[in-house]
């Protein structure tokens, strides 16, 4: 990544710390992700964005800010995209994914806050991530505590826009929602200067909509039993969608899927047949966190499906394109937005209905409910979650982790003892 | 004749059981395990050769953290497979629940029809594990089983800290207030109890055997007081801390 060094230094990042980072990311990416056999061939693009991860994309930011073009980012799934791409903005996801930013986010938040708040401030205000210096305002929400605080604090150091999302779905709530959204789109007009017209809004609900089904396409594949792509290579796919392009996102997951329907076609799988189908469901497993995934697979068994913000929720339900005002269409953006089903809401028996129904649909053998550490909401609804999945007679393992390492062999011993259970069956 | 060895490393003790073709305990070894799992794989080694056992030549299987540390082992499986099913052997049941207090976790294992159906590990934390016991044993003089004895004798005291360092000042403040040995060691024993039983809630033992394994299967009163918080008669056998080395040398036997 050294072509970059300019680029960084321009944007004010701390170059000494970003080098550790650099540092370490190849050998993950080689022992995750290059020692896999068999691997789809389409997969060499996101093996290419990812070994350049703060280089590729950030230059194509700078690129577009250079034009004019504003860019936004944005910590959660509930942030609709669709208002900043009409107004001709960018969106890029922020949320951090590794240990590397944990310390200086500890500098200024408790040490008990989810892993994931705290390298996602560590990251801004260590200087050592090029999205996090590049993005002129940052989009939070209200889905958790952790969250909430850290914007204040994040606040203090960029311009910081927060949406209220709502804590339960009753009419009003998505009613709600819809003002919110339409109370954001106006601080995106002031933000780019553009004015979203009915028009330019019914563009961006098509083009996302592509993005989230060419998604569920590569989705759709592994539900085969011949299974054409391993874990880790879909969730990568996944964590990179929110940082790419969403036109070039769909064209490249289109063409995964259609490698992937091949491959179901002609019995290729990455797998040896009777290997277990695990369904991964729980928080968000943020770039470059393939801690689980790996240990997963490393351990005989393939995850087949993630029910996470990286994973289904992302992209599962589509928005209605036939509405013609903007009014239609904030209600039709808050529609959709409020089908996902996150712990912050209550209830969210609907979470638990989603992970039932994948279970089926990607026909799994086991069920790894894993929280980041310190996620109350997620800790908590554990106990529904595996009582559920218990009584539809489906094996369920719960675990709790961070970003660091130190834990790997006892997780190693869990989930490889789940995964004896499973062959035992 | 051919012999089946499960060799259960675990992070105080290593345990060897030799089986023979009828699946008959002939030979059991317990020892330290020490700084290092691979030298402790190597002396267990040279132990069977000294009795005319050449692990090269017999089915091994290796179970517990080190489980890796075994060169010459023709498998390794977890030691949650393995307790289930060295359990299930001891016991000559297949319906129980295990509580497995190790030296540093202490498993929670549902088996029904001889095959793990749950189980749940303590976290990153030593609460309620052999080591909690060690420690506490050291600071008051006295070695765990003796500890155990003399906790009989004792009450009405308790140790609120679960984290171990924590829980040795109090213990510490304790003996500063002259609070005699066998309350204190009640105490210990009562933190460790409930910690099991909260983490065993989680399973219900729903009409299945209770049962102790690992270090601690001997120490009475612990089992008195661990069957007073789960409400059941927790059960233990002479070779409960052998029962992860059982469970591997029989799937070692399972493969010849």
């Amino acid at each position: 990544m050294s072509d970059y060094v300019k680029m960084w230094k321009d944007l004010g990042m701390d170059l000494e710390a970003h080098d550790n980072l650099c540092q370490v990311l190849p050998t993950a990416v080689g022992d995750v992700f290059l020692t896999q056999e068999n691997r789809p061939k389409a997969m060499d693009f996101w093996d290419m964005v990812i070994s350049e991860v703060h280089g590729i994309r950030p230059a194509e930011l700078i690129e577009a800010q250079k034009e004019g073009r504003k860019v936004f980012g944005t910590f959660c799934v509930y942030v609709p995209d669709e208002v900043v791409v009409a107004a001709n903005g960018i969106v890029t996801g922020l949320c951090g994914g590794s240990q590397f930013w944990v310390p200086d986010g500890e500098a200024v938040l408790p040490k008990n806050t989810c892993p994931l708040v705290k390298a996602s401030v560590g990251a801004r205000l260590g200087k050592t991530c090029p999205f996090f210096r590049i993005a002129d305002v940052y989009v939070g929400e209200t889905t958790c505590d952790g969250k909430k605080k850290a914007y204040e604090i994040l606040g203090e150091d960029v311009d910081m826009y927060v949406m209220d999302v709502p804590q339960m779905k009753r009419e009003k709530d998505i009613l709600k929602w819809k003002e919110e959204i339409k109370d954001f789109a106006a601080k995106v007009e002031e933000v780019t200067g553009n004015k979203i017209t009915p028009e330019k809004l019914s563009e961006a609900i098509k083009l996302i909509n592509e993005k989230r089904k060419a998604m569920q396409r590569v989705y759709d594949a592994r539900k085969s039993k011949c299974l054409p792509i391993s874990g880790r290579d879909a969730l990568l796919m996944t964590q990179i969608s929110f940082f790419d392009d969403p036109a070039r996102c769909a064209q490249m997951c289109n063409k995964l899927a259609d490698e992937l329907e091949q491959r179901i076609k002609d019995g290729v799988s990455v797998v040896p047949e009777g290997t277990k189908r695990i369904l991964v469901t729980g928080t968000p497993l943020a770039v470059p966190n393939w801690k689980l995934h790996n240990i997963i697979e490393t351990s005989g068994a393939a995850v087949v499906c993630e029910e996470m913000c990286t994973g289904t929720r992302y992209f599962e339900n589509l928005v209605d394109e036939t509405k013609t005002t903007l009014d239609e269409q904030y209600m039709a953006l808050s529609e959709r937005y409020m089908k996902t089903n996150c712990a912050c809401f209550t209830p969210n028996t609907g979470r638990i209905d989603d992970i039932l129904r994948l279970a089926k649909e990607y026909q799994v053998d086991g069920v790894i409910d894993c929280s980041l550490k310190f996620c109350c909401l997620y800790d908590t609804e554990k106990y529904s979650v595996s009582r559920a999945l218990k009584e539809a007679g489906i094996p369920v393992l719960s675990l709790e982790t961070d970003y660091a390492d130190t834990d790997a062999e006892q997780l190693r011993t869990r989930i490889g003892a789940f995964v004896e259970m499973l062959n035992e069956k | 004749m051919s012999f089946f060895i499960g060799i259960d490393i675990g992070s105080t003790c290593a345990k060897t059981i030799v089986m023979d073709e009828k699946q008959q305990i002939v030979k059991r070894f317990l020892q330290p395990t020490g700084y290092s799992s691979v030298e402790t794989a190597k002396n267990i080694k040279e132990m069977l050769a000294k009795e005319g056992i050449d692990v090269e030549k017999e089915k091994v299987v290796a179970t517990g953290y080190g489980r890796v540390s075994v060169p010459y082992a023709d498998k390794s499986v977890t030691e949650i497979s393995c307790h289930g099913k060295g359990a299930c052997i001891l016991h000559g049941k297949e319906d129980l629940l295990i509580i497995d207090i190790g030296g540093q976790d202490t498993k929670i294992i549902e088996v029904q029809g001889g095959g793990v159906t749950d189980f749940l590990m303590n976290d990153k934390c030593s609460a309620g594990t052999g080591r909690f016991l060690e420690v506490m044993a050291n600071t008051l003089a006295v070695d765990p089983a003796d500890l155990c004895v003399m906790a009989k004798e004792g009450g009405n005291t308790t140790i609120s800290s679960l984290c171990t360092v924590f829980a040795e000042s109090e213990v510490i403040s304790l003996i500063g207030r002259g609070e005699s040995r066998e309350n204190i060691a009640y105490a210990v024993l009562d933190s460790i109890a409930s910690k099991v039983a909260s983490q065993a809630g989680h399973i219900s033992p729903g009409g299945k055997t209770v049962v102790l394994t690992g270090g601690l299967c001997e120490y009475e009163y612990l089992k008195t007081m661990l069957g007073q918080k789960l409400h059941a008669t927790v059960e233990s056998k002479p070779d409960g801390r052998y029962a992860g080395a059982i469970g591997a040398a029989s799937v070692a036997w399972g493969m010849k």
